[in-house]
């Protein structure tokens, strides 16, 4: 591949590219533009362990800004790319730079749904995908325990379900509205949700199901309530809205690259630009049956991000281990391996009331993922099981005293 | 600061201080040190942040709680009596001198 590489993103997507680069013995320039004011940090603490405990956020890097130079990756913060030209082979950045390419890698990330509602302005209302949104969000909270002001969510998935949970350990009221009938819809089955709502309920959050937001309400400029569409009214110190993201893919339509709510990249990170590699949360994936997948999570980011180094080095590494994600919810460690959607049985093992159960999702008789509670050992037995393509058969789940572990003997 | 000793997985030694209070992964993970992912940042639900613990080092060192001992079961590189999650891995003074090695893949 001729040099230099170009990544545009400076998450931990593009991160991974650039040091795969590096460990697959590529030696000319990279450079890396990120938009954001900080180096690659982790994001998943932000709604988490960093929301609760509030560390300095230098804790939140991933690497040090030695441990780049060291290795001669070069980091352009405050840098927003605006144009791919695919002719001249440079990206054009805001403050007029242009960084010249052999090889371009995007890792551009996602951007926050929002929810285009009347009041949407008010202070004290937040997003959380950024170090300065967790951090506004913190200080919101500060201020909802001083004044005993309740945060309402909006939307009952993962970061709104963590920041509740969170908040709630800071000793704030906590009122979540989800929109569907139940918790982490899009993601996990009836079980696990019901389960997730006792736990949240257990600790003091309400929540409301098949509401629909109709305004959002302020005082002196200040949001101080969410009116439903059914007339009902939630009093709020601040609001947190986790409605998902979309792929940030803007970047790369504008220049022509193939996109579908993501930069199209087949199972090698390539584009339809042999020069451009994509990875990470802007993608969509196509498999093997033309289906498009998307994935949002480290493990992607970071899989994805090497084979998509790979691919600059003109080298073919898929990403082929079984997609999982994990969430902390109060005592619940929630971990997820595999894909369900599409599964037409679920076996459940462990104690639903605790809880610490496993849900596993078969598809025509073969597992297709598992969500675990409090379960670890299932969770990682899956990941095992899913990754060599072997399934237990739903009767030997439901039977007391199988072992899975008995199906990973050599 | 606690000095830790790092061997990357292709036998290169790094030494680097860590600050007290800061996992051993967060520590050598920050300073760019070679051989571990960290895909959950720390929280103990990924097991790619696998190290051996020297083994005149091992004992010297609480055990694992439950929750690693589990994750140990499924790293990707060979399980060996020195096996750790380094996420889990607390640095105090105590531990100055302590000698890690990183595997060669993590997952």
């Amino acid at each position: 591949m001729s040099a230099p590489v170009v990544i545009v993103g400076a998450g931990q997507a593009g991160l991974q590219i650039a040091e795969s680069l590096r460990q697959e013995k590529y030696d000319g320039p990279i450079t890396v533009l990120g938009a954001e004011p900080h180096a690659p940090y982790n994001r998943p603490p932000l709604s988490k362990k960093w929301l609760l405990e509030r560390p300095d956020v230098a804790t939140l890097a991933i690497r040090g800004p030695e441990a780049l130079q060291r290795r001669h990756i070069e980091l352009q913060l405050h840098c927003t790319v605006t144009a791919i030209d695919r002719q001249a082979q440079e990206v054009h950045c805001a403050d007029g730079r242009r960084f010249p390419y052999g090889g371009l890698a995007l890792a551009t990330g996602a951007a926050l749904r929002t929810l285009p509602l009347p009041g949407a302005q008010l202070q004290g209302i937040h997003c959380l995908r950024t170090i300065e949104d967790a951090q506004a969000i913190s200080a919101s909270l500060d201020a909802c325990t001083a004044h005993g002001r309740p945060l309402v969510v909006i939307g009952g998935g993962f970061i709104g379900l963590e920041v509740a949970a969170t908040a709630r350990k800071r000793g704030v009221e906590v009122t979540v509205l989800e929109t569907l009938s139940r918790l982490m819809s899009r993601v996990v089955a009836p079980i696990v949700s019901e389960a997730a709502a006792r736990v949240h309920r257990a600790h003091g959050v309400q929540l409301r199901f098949e509401v629909h937001i109709a305004e959002l309400l302020g005082m002196s400029g200040a949001v101080r309530a969410v009116r439903c569409a059914d007339g009902s009214e939630h009093d709020a110190g601040c609001v947190v809205i986790g409605v998902g993201i979309n792929p940030e893919d803007r970047l790369a339509r504008a220049a022509g690259l193939e996109c579908d709510r993501g930069i199209v990249v087949d199972e090698y990170s390539r584009t339809s630009d042999p020069l451009i590699v994509a990875a990470g949360d802007c993608c969509a994936r196509r498999r093997a049956d033309g289906s498009l997948l998307r994935l949002e999570s480290v493990q992607n980011a970071v899989e994805q991000g090497k084979s998509a180094a790979a691919a600059l080095l003109g080298q073919r590494r898929a990403f082929a281990a079984a997609p999982w994600f994990w969430s902390d919810q109060f005592d619940i460690k929630l971990q997820m391996v595999g894909l369900s959607h599409g599964y037409d049985q679920v076996v459940t093992r462990g104690d639903l009331e605790r809880p610490a159960f496993s849900a596993f999702y078969f598809r025509a008789g073969r597992l297709i993922a598992v969500d675990s509670l409090n379960r670890i050992p299932d969770h990682m037995q899956g990941r095992k099981l899913l990754d060599h393509g072997l399934s237990p058969t739903p009767g030997q789940l439901a039977t007391p005293g199988f072992e899975l572990a008995s199906l990973l003997q050599p | 600061m606690t000095r830790v000793t790092c061997i990357e997985p292709d036998g290169g030694t790094v030494s680097v201080d860590i600050r007290d209070g800061w996992s051993l992964m967060q520590g050598a993970v920050s300073q760019g040190v070679q051989g571990i992912e960290a895909q959950c940042g720390g929280a103990c639900s990924c097991a790619t942040c696998h190290c051996y613990i020297d083994p005149a080092w091992i004992a010297r060192l609480p055990p694992p709680a439950e929750a690693e001992a589990v994750m140990l079961t499924n790293v990707a590189a060979e399980r060996r009596p020195g096996s750790r999650l380094s996420c889990q891995i607390r640095i105090e003074p105590g531990l100055e001198g302590l000698v890690v090695a990183f595997p060669d893949r993590q997952s």
